[in-house]
């Protein structure tokens, strides 16, 4: 297959893989992929396809700068990670939303509202009845109000889900990383972020109309055709870069037909 | 082949055994062991100070969060525990040390009874009674907690947030635990003291309430008051390094945190007393 490459952005870098080699977060030692070259500009809506364990939650976690890269350079916001001192990396990782796959990672022990207080409390060094504004005007427009003072434990995954997006977009992040987030979502659930993610790329009220940057990593390529902009494989271990949604129907890579869910030609 | 000397000199007649070679598995079970002992030693030392460098370096920074954080442990470890710390005092007062006061006074040393209570209370029971009892009541209570956190990936959550999780999860608990187990122990002190005289009232032992006092007053020395709070506040601060390694420090899956709980126990209680021991040696040199 020649892929045509991604739609070229018209804006700078935000992130930026040089051939990087991304490790595995369970172990260190171990490549999951090799060679990644990746760049994530502004307004973008990147959709990243791969088998499970293919490396897609490996791929975001070294995105957001969790994760080294093991070789290579990894470049946010126009700086090489490898030149950050102290604690740069920490305060350039505010400016990436990561929403974990498999139910959001939400903190157990706190309720939904204070999920969401407590990386804003934590950074402002404030109480959190200061923030209690913020934190209700992100509960209403994630839909979460009705589950403001629910112990996170509690809810079901979908909700949890919502929980982590909520989450991450309290701190107002300048690029938004999903961990497959339809994952096991009824159709409901499944609309209502289809909804939300497209008013975010568009520009939500959230951000005062300024489209914000989104890179969703999936194992079900069919939900995103509407929305993703670039689409790009994990296979073997390798990135492939695949183009934009009207370029998937004419990939012959078997793997990307699969994620269509067509008939393997 | 010519004998060695020097190994025949050195076993004792009858010993001979001695000389003959360890059986290779015994060496490798001895062997593994070291190795897992150093391991430990090395990462609990690292741990420890990583804690110690998040804690100096961040001692200001999220205070509205942290400080409501060290509070809660407080209560955790010091409050709630309470209770069970002044029945263990009435118990230990009552079993221990009022059978010590009415045996010294039948034996005509009433004048050592003070002495004896701070050497045995102050001294010793107190702190190490008290750590071991916050160690199986909450420290156990943290390895599960904090196993589940890192099982659960809430670690990685919190620094997609750009939250430290040593600053966020350990600092309060090592600073809250320290000051538990400093208050208990001085709560645990009075009320096994006062309850040791309860004991020795009850038996007719011929010692007044006053002369109680002044023997205990004159028993005690500033140094007792130092080592106090040193032993506490580092018992404290190890038994919450033991158990936050243990929960947080390595990837665990669910199923392993049994196995840490129990591993973080028998490290909290065996560190706690080789600590009692080496204050032993301080006192005596």
């Amino acid at each position: 297959m020649s892929a045509s490459p991604p739609e070229p952005s018209r804006h700078l870098p935000l992130i930026q893989f040089l051939d990087v080699a991304v490790m595995s977060m369970e172990n260190s030692e171990l490549t999951v992929l090799e060679g990644v070259n990746w760049s994530i500009s502004e307004a973008d809506f990147w959709v990243v396809g791969g088998m499970p364990a293919s490396g897609k939650s490996d791929l975001l976690a070294t995105a957001a700068g969790l994760l080294r890269p093991q070789r290579g350079a990894l470049h946010l916001f126009g700086r090489d990670t490898a030149s950050f001192h102290g604690d740069e990396l920490a305060r350039e990782r505010l400016r990436v939303g990561l929403v974990f796959g498999d139910g959001g990672r939400p903190f157990r022990y706190l309720t939904v509202a204070e999920n969401l207080a407590m990386p804003m409390c934590y950074h402002q060094d404030c109480a959190p009845a200061q923030v209690e504004s913020t934190v209700n005007a992100m509960l209403e427009y994630t839909g979460l109000d009705f589950l403001a003072h629910q112990p996170a434990s509690r809810l079901n995954r979908s909700w949890r889900q919502r929980v982590g997006l909520a989450r991450a977009l309290i701190l107002h992040p300048e690029v938004l990383l999903l961990d497959n987030p339809l994952a096991g979502m009824d159709p409901r659930q499944a609309s209502w972020w289809m909804g939300f993610l497209g008013k975010l790329s568009a520009g939500h009220e959230l951000y005062h109309g300024r489209p914000l940057t989104l890179a969703v990593a999936t194992d079900d390529f069919r939900p995103w055709l509407a929305q993703g902009r670039q689409f790009a494989l994990l296979k073997q271990n390798h990135w492939l870069p695949l183009g934009g949604p009207a370029d998937l129907d004419r990939c012959a890579e078997p793997l990307v037909q699969e994620l269509l869910a067509s008939p393997v030609r | 082949m010519a004998k060695n000397p020097a190994k025949e000199a050195s076993v004792l007649p009858g010993f001979g055994f001695l000389a003959t070679p360890w059986p290779r598995s015994y060496l490798n079970f001895v062997g593994r062991k070291l190795f897992r002992l150093a391991e430990l030693v090395k990462g609990l030392g690292a741990f420890s100070l990583i804690t110690l460098g998040v804690t100096l370096s961040q001692w200001n920074k999220a205070v509205r969060v942290i400080h409501p954080l060290i509070r809660a442990e407080i209560y955790r470890a010091g409050v709630r525990l309470l209770p069970i710390i002044a029945f263990m005092g009435f118990a230990l007062g009552f079993v221990v040390i009022g059978q010590t006061v009415s045996l010294l006074t039948r034996v005509g040393a009433s004048n050592y009874a003070g002495t004896v209570m701070v050497m045995v209370v102050v001294r010793e029971l107190g702190p190490i009674a008290t750590a071991l009892l916050v160690l199986a009541r909450v420290g156990t209570a943290t390895v599960i907690e904090l196993g589940t956190v890192r099982a659960m990936g809430e670690v990685e959550a919190l620094e997609a947030l750009g939250i430290d999780p040593i600053h966020y999860l350990v600092v309060p608990r090592v600073i809250g635990l320290a000051i538990a187990i400093f208050s208990l122990t001085v709560y645990f002190i009075l009320i096994t003291l006062f309850s040791g005289y309860l004991f020795a009232f009850f038996q007719d032992v011929a010692l007044l309430p006053g002369q109680y006092v002044g023997q205990l007053a004159r028993a005690l020395r500033w140094e007792d008051f130092v080592l106090l709070i040193l032993k506490t506040l580092i018992f404290g601060v190890t038994i919450a390094v033991v158990t936050c390694y243990e929960g947080l420090a390595k990837p665990l899956r669910q199923e392993e945190i049994a196995e840490a709980t129990t591993r973080a126990v028998v490290q909290g209680v065996e560190l706690t007393v080789l600590l009692d021991a080496l204050f032993i040696l301080f006192l005596l040199f």
